[in-house]
């Protein structure tokens, strides 16, 4: 049944008539998923590619049906694009868009909390369910079905070690690309609490970076209430301290949130926890095998 | 970005924190004619984009031998009090056009530029105050400490009791009180209390208005005459709101960056240079980080960071070569593509483009994955330059560290 994305959902695309937005809704319909319109002001009333556009995210709701929307609107607009999903009551919010304001995601984070709608990222490729669904800019290709969930704030590193899974002959529940900012809508706690109750998640990959402490909450977590095996791989080993690297949130300040913070903690609670991303597909073939 | 200590001592004046009376010196004349102005007695900071200079040491560009006050044998430092406006002058010169050398900057120093001149302060008491976003929680803290002018990183390790943390609820948005409970907490009372509540809800203002990502006042002092002031000033600013915050994006001083970081931040690159001599270019920052755990894994060390984005076009990676070999220190290159949705061809076609237009005398090993591979590295092999094609990270990352001779 795999998690948050599946047949069922129902797709808005925020953004839809830019060159982003477009070009990736186009492959996500390719791939199968259920993009029922998309939302641009002004442009309300067109078609884009054979799906209908609206001006508002609550007349393309109330048209469509629709149950999640993802976000490839610039960062100026982001914010206001979320609140606008959560208030038109959409579940789920993806958001795609690098370069958000942290205060703006401060205000947006204080008022998504406690209501009805997940957001995922921003700042992130999205989330798969393999064979079903796909939200946000991820290759669908290097994926397939199968037993692992996988949660990353990273792009481009969640595709390696999604090919190497697949390569392996191992397939994926669901990805989850939780974002790089320091401030994202979904945690790696919420996510493994997904998976945890998820039947067909057998086991998970944890793809963590410096910066914040999520990946020592994340740990503590696995100790207490998962019983699923986790594989996971921390980035910026040899980050140097004070500066960001790429993603907003990578970042070691004032000695905290490193690396080698972080795959203690993991280790500690026992997860197992691999030098370099190469061992990735590897050490999930393991644990799955036992 | 960051900003010098002069220019966020302005920022805090406009916006009503109150600042030692002060200005910026070029020159050693400016420097004396600052000291005038304020009587006489004054202090210089010299001014470069690191901490520590109190402790620092000078050296001259060219030599390591620290440089020493003038006709003593005392090691010149980044903050200096003098007397009078002639030996402001005196200082100012010996600190401008040399390097200062602090733990922070490392052994390479920065080189001096700006000195801050202002008026010599009689403290009674130091102590601490900052503010920024929290990430578990979400929003901004103020962070107070009765205990100033030291390492708060040191007092966080060593006594957390003694750091109070007071969180913004967006919700509620700021408050006096919030100010208040970080005054009375440093252990004010009476009208310095008042005094440094003020300050606080002044530097809150500015924090938010200028969407810093940090505000740190270190020492905040309580004067013998009762002021209180901010002695020191930091600020850092969010680079994603830089395109709404013109007035702090004219404030980059890319002198104190380094050049090839400056050229690659034009280019969009998010490139930052390290101490090792495998260059890598990888597309998307996580992948970036990891591609550098892995050289250094297999006993190498890398050049730098780079990431050339998560869709890389042929420009970014031809401008992303010449800046990687820009740098003298890399002895071999590895680049490491993850194509996804971007086509691998397209990506072998501008690796191999950017190497004839540029000339790559090192040797580079490339590690492409994604749609059309086998035409990518079919490209790669044909183009007959000494470009090795490796399968998989773990093997492409080997290979790097032998081609550059190990460590």
């Amino acid at each position: 049944m795999a998690v948050l994305v599946g047949a069922e959902t129902r797709l808005l695309v925020q953004g839809l008539t830019g060159r982003e937005g477009a070009f990736h809704a186009r492959q996500a319909v390719e791939y199968g998923t259920r993009v029922v319109g998309g939302v641009t002001p002004g442009k309300g009333g067109q078609q884009h590619d054979g799906i209908p556009v609206y001006d508002t995210v609550a007349d393309a709701a109330r048209e469509t049906g629709a149950n999640a929307s993802v976000l490839f609107v610039p960062p100026p607009f982001a914010a206001d694009a979320i609140l606008e999903a959560a208030a038109a009551g959409l579940p789920l919010v993806v958001c795609i868009t690098e370069g958000i304001p942290t205060l703006d995601m401060v205000r947006v984070f204080a008022a998504l909390r406690g209501g009805a709608t997940r957001l995922i990222g921003p700042n992130c490729p999205g989330i798969i369910t393999p064979g079903q669904c796909k939200v946000g800019i991820m290759p669908g290709h290097i994926h397939r079905p199968g037993p692992v969930g996988v949660v990353s704030r990273s792009g481009t590193l969640t595709y390696e070690a999604v090919a190497q899974l697949t390569q392996l002959g191992i397939g994926q529940s669901t990805c989850i690309g939780i974002g790089g900012d320091p401030i994202v809508g979904t945690s790696f706690l919420d996510a493994l609490e997904l998976f945890e109750a998820d039947d067909e998640t057998r086991a998970v990959v944890l793809i963590g970076e410096i910066g914040g402490t999520a990946e020592e909450e994340a740990a503590d977590y696995v100790r207490r209430h998962v019983r699923k095996p986790v594989v996971s791989f921390i980035a910026g080993q040899t980050a140097p301290a004070g500066r960001r690297m790429g993603h907003a949130g990578a970042i070691v300040s004032g000695g905290r949130g490193t690396a080698a913070e972080k795959m203690r903690s993991l280790a500690a609670a026992g997860i197992r926890v691999v030098p370099t991303p190469a061992e990735i597909g590897r050490t999930v073939q393991e644990v799955l095998g036992s | 970005m960051n900003v010098h200590e002069y220019q966020a001592k302005a920022i805090f004046r406009a916006h009503d924190v109150p600042v030692p009376a002060g200005g910026v010196a070029r020159t050693a004349g400016e420097a004396r004619a600052l000291a005038e102005r304020l009587g006489g007695r004054v202090v210089l900071k010299a001014q470069i984009h690191a901490g520590g200079r109190g402790k620092g040491t000078f050296r001259s560009p060219s030599s390591a031998d620290p440089l020493h006050r003038a006709g003593t044998d005392r090691p010149l430092g980044g903050v200096v009090l003098v007397d009078s406006p002639a030996e402001a002058a005196e200082v100012a010169g010996s600190m401008l056009g040399q390097v200062l050398v602090t733990r922070q900057t490392g052994p390479a120093g920065r080189q001096v530029r700006h000195v801050l001149v202002e008026e010599a302060m009689r403290i009674a008491r130091e102590h601490y105050l900052a503010i920024v976003v929290d990430r578990g929680l979400a929003c901004p803290v103020v962070v107070g400490c009765a205990e100033g002018g030291m390492d708060i990183e040191e007092v966080a390790a060593r006594r957390p009791e003694a750091i109070l943390k007071v969180p913004v609820d967006p919700r509620s948005g700021y408050s006096p009180w919030i100010a208040r409970r970080v005054a009375y907490g440093l252990g004010l009372r009476g009208a310095e209390a008042t005094a440094a509540a003020a300050l606080v809800g002044a530097a809150f203002r500015t924090f938010v208005d200028l969407d810093a990502s940090l505000v740190e006042v270190n020492p905040l002092a309580v004067i013998e005459d009762g002021r209180v002031l901010a002695l020191d000033a930091k600020m850092n600013f969010d680079d994603n709101a830089l395109f709404r915050r013109p007035e702090v994006r004219e404030l980059r001083d890319t002198a104190e960056e380094d050049p090839l970081e400056v050229e690659a931040s034009a280019y969009g690159l998010n490139y930052i240079r390290l101490d090792g001599n495998v260059g890598c270019m990888v597309n998307g920052a996580g992948l970036a980080m990891a591609t550098m755990d892995a050289i250094q894994h297999y006993g190498g060390s890398p050049a730098n960071f780079l990431d050339v984005g998560g869709g890389a076009t042929v420009e970014m990676v031809t401008n992303a070569f010449r800046i990687l070999l820009g740098d003298e220190r890399v002895r071999a290159v590895l680049i490491n593509i993850f194509g996804g949705i971007m086509r691998c061809d397209v990506v072998a076609e501008g690796v191999v483009a950017a190497a004839r237009e540029i000339g790559c005398e090192v040797p580079v090993v490339v590690r492409l994955e994604g749609t059309n591979v086998e035409r990518g590295r079919q490209i790669l092999r044909e183009s007959g330059m000494s470009i090795q094609v490796a399968d998989g990270m773990g093997q492409a990352a080997q290979a790097v560290v032998v081609a550059a001779g190990g460590r």
